[in-house]
């Protein structure tokens, strides 16, 4: 029966929404009543049907218009996709990634035909459909990793492997938590990471580069990572701070429900067959506050989780200016009672 | 998790000897479908079955990246080995089933490269056949240096003076032609990278040459797989398991610990890629190092050992494992 794309804007009226079924799958990040940084790789593959796990590319409800904002984002500021001229061949390895995931995991949406190099590739719910040649970059509208992202929810970053480390050498980065590929792009695993707190001194990053360099084909992996935004606004970019940085002060007791957004992302890792790079896919799941609220053990472990959160990590996330608000909203749907362990819904 | 790759069933749907030496073994996969897509420089790791031994040896895939319908690896026997090279010439067969891993690459091409320099010794030849055809294939700019022994022990050369042309240039010990390392390495345009696959005596040779001459060392790109040395018994305790074990003259440490039920993380087998880093607990004795992974400060602690390629001579070894 396949997918219904809602029809929704993650900008000026803001109308994304959950339905109750994408409500239950949400990937919500918190295993116990507590967070802090931990290595929390695990080898990604299919989880229970019903879950964002289900395929190891996620198609959701949101695909629609999550692709009509890349464009929107894109139109304005083309440098959020870019390619150093060494990636054209892992730019082909993600295009296959994609297609082969896609087709396989939703085939009443997307089809793929190969014939030798010469490939069809069709996108019923963008109402593509493109003969082209594979490895041949003149027959599609865009580069390879350009013209598949455009039709692939979540942003993707490229990474090269050499001299021992990973290098931030391509991606296609729309629905960012305040990160720039424009500002990363060619930098290495330890510059990039550079300014996250606390989790250099733990030695975190080390074992986590050796862990991503000897991630081999056909055994992808996967973590989760969270932050909050304010509005269910996908494109929160540096670029555009003075579009979004405001709204932090807009949260009030009264519209914290509607406003304030948990925003997890899934981010996995899959060696890349020809180019023997790395892609990561970061994908991003908004759910506003109302939404989650309505699953009662996730209200009651994500007041914990926030009341609790180190300062070091509340001013990194960014949530400062809102948290005292949050919190207070949240510990009355907190009865004191014990949560079940992990992540899903009681 | 464990960071061993996934296995692909195959069968062997070739043998070809290729010269006195080397014999070429072609594999496809036993359902019928294609092979996973791999890039030049990608060795597999080959499962031998023999009798109650099991051998795993790594081997460079030296066909075209672009073709996946099978692997192909080229084998040079070594009479005074441990076996693994006489098992594949001796039992090895057509339509045998046989078990291979998923491609690993540990000797990349790095695709900054304005030119790519290869340096070839005997069979060091193999990841250069599929790197020269991935390349090719893209209209890379690359040129091989080649050093065998003689015209009927170069392995593929004519293959690839074929396909290639100028691009390959042949040396032959027997006609007493050698490499002029020093004025190629100074001849090079800015943006050259330079890789060397060969013996121990010539990976080390260019490197060292490589450095004196100024060339980056993230430009200097190397493989040697050190095949596992036989040596005389030894016995050993894996502390964590509580098991005893002992390794036989023509067993490998990494096989003897995992003939003991033990399975160790592994990649490459050869010394090279630090999988499969052990913790020594305690030692009686002198360690026999092999590897290309450990520091010599490593080695020197007598803390770590690699016991894919390195072997150990004395009283007593106690191991974390």
């Amino acid at each position: 029966m396949g997918i219904t794309f809602r029809k929704e804007t993650f900008r000026d009226d803001f109308t994304f929404k959950n339905s109750p079924e994408h409500i239950r799958r949400f990937p919500f990040p918190f295993n116990e009543d507590a967070y802090m940084y931990a290595v929390n790789i695990e080898p990604h593959v299919v989880g229970p049907k019903g879950s964002v796990l289900e395929n190891l590319i996620d198609v959701d409800e949101h695909y629609v218009a999550e692709m009509q904002d890349r464009a929107l984002v894109l139109a304005e500021d083309p440098l959020r996709c870019q390619s150093l001229p060494h990636m054209t061949l892992a730019g082909w390895d993600l295009l296959e990634l994609l297609m082969e995931q896609q087709a396989l995991g939703y085939p009443e949406h997307f089809t793929l035909e190969r014939n030798g190099d010469r490939w069809r590739w069709i996108n019923r719910p963008l109402g593509i459909d493109d003969t082209f040649t594979f490895g041949d970059t003149s027959t599609l509208p865009y580069g390879p990793m350009e013209y598949i992202t455009r039709q692939s929810q979540g942003d993707f970053c490229i990474l090269d492997q050499r001299d021992g480390n990973l290098w931030m050498d391509a991606g296609m980065v729309t629905t960012q938590a305040d990160w720039s590929l424009d500002f990363d792009i060619g930098m290495n695993f330890f510059e990039w990471h550079a300014p996250v707190p606390l989790a250099h001194e733990k030695g975190i990053f080390t074992r986590a580069l050796k862990f991503l360099t000897n991630i081999q084909q056909g055994k992808p992996a996967r973590r989760l990572n969270w932050t909050m935004t304010i509005n269910p606004r996908l494109d929160t970019s540096p670029e555009n701070y003075h579009k979004w940085g405001p709204d932090r002060a807009t949260v009030t007791p009264e519209n914290v429900g509607d406003k304030v957004h948990l925003r997890v992302e899934l981010q996995s890792f899959w060696r890349l067959p020809r180019s023997n790079g790395i892609v990561f896919p970061i994908r991003c799941y908004l759910i506003k506050m109302d939404e989650l609220v309505t699953q009662p053990k996730w209200a009651r472990r994500l007041h914990r989780v926030i009341r609790d959160l180190p300062e070091e990590l509340a001013t990194y996330k960014g949530l400062t200016r809102y948290r005292p608000t949050l919190v207070e909203w949240l510990s009355k749907l907190d009865d004191g009672s014990p949560t079940s362990s992990g992540f899903g819904p009681d | 998790m464990s960071t061993g790759t996934t296995k692909l069933d195959v069968v062997v749907s070739d043998v070809v000897p290729v010269n006195d030496l080397v014999t070429r073994f072609h594999f496809r996969r036993r359902d019928g479908e294609l092979l996973p897509t791999f890039s030049g420089g990608a060795h597999v790791v080959v499962e031998m079955r023999d009798g109650d031994r099991t051998r795993l040896n790594p081997y460079s895939l030296m066909g075209s990246p672009l073709d996946t319908r099978e692997y192909t690896v080229s084998i040079r026997r070594d009479d005074v080995g441990r076996g693994g090279s006489l098992f594949m010439h001796r039992q090895v067969k057509p339509g045998l089933e046989m078990v291979i891993s998923y491609p690993v690459n540990l000797f990349s091409l790095d695709l900054r490269a304005k030119k790519h320099l290869m340096l070839a010794g005997g069979i060091g030849i193999t990841p250069f056949m599929a790197q020269t055809s991935q390349l090719a294939g893209a209209g890379g700019n690359f040129e091989l240096h080649y050093t065998c022994r003689t015209a009927s022990l170069g392995t593929y050369a004519d293959v690839l003076r074929e396909r290639y042309g100028n691009r390959i240039r042949l040396y032959h010990d027997d006609r007493e032609e050698r490499i002029e390392l020093d004025r190629l390495l100074s001849s090079q345009p800015l943006g050259t990278h330079l890789y060397v696959c060969g013996p121990a005596g010539m990976i080390n040779w260019v490197r060292d040459r490589a450095a004196a001459l100024g060339w980056p060392s993230e430009t200097v790109h190397f493989e040697h797989f050190a095949a596992p040395q036989p040596g005389a018994p030894f016995d050993v305790t894996l502390a964590v398991s509580g098991k005893t074990i002992r390794v036989g003259e023509q067993q490998s440490l990494l096989e003897a610990i995992e003939a003991a039920g033990v399975d160790p993380p592994y990649l490459c087998r050869g010394g090279v890629c630090g999988q499969c880093e052990t913790n020594v607990i305690s030692h009686d004795g002198k360690f026999i190092h092999n590897d290309h992974w450990l520091s010599e400060e490593d080695h020197r602690s007598g803390c770590k050992i690699m016991p894919c390629v390195s072997r150990f001579e004395g009283k007593s070894l106690v191991l974390e494992r």
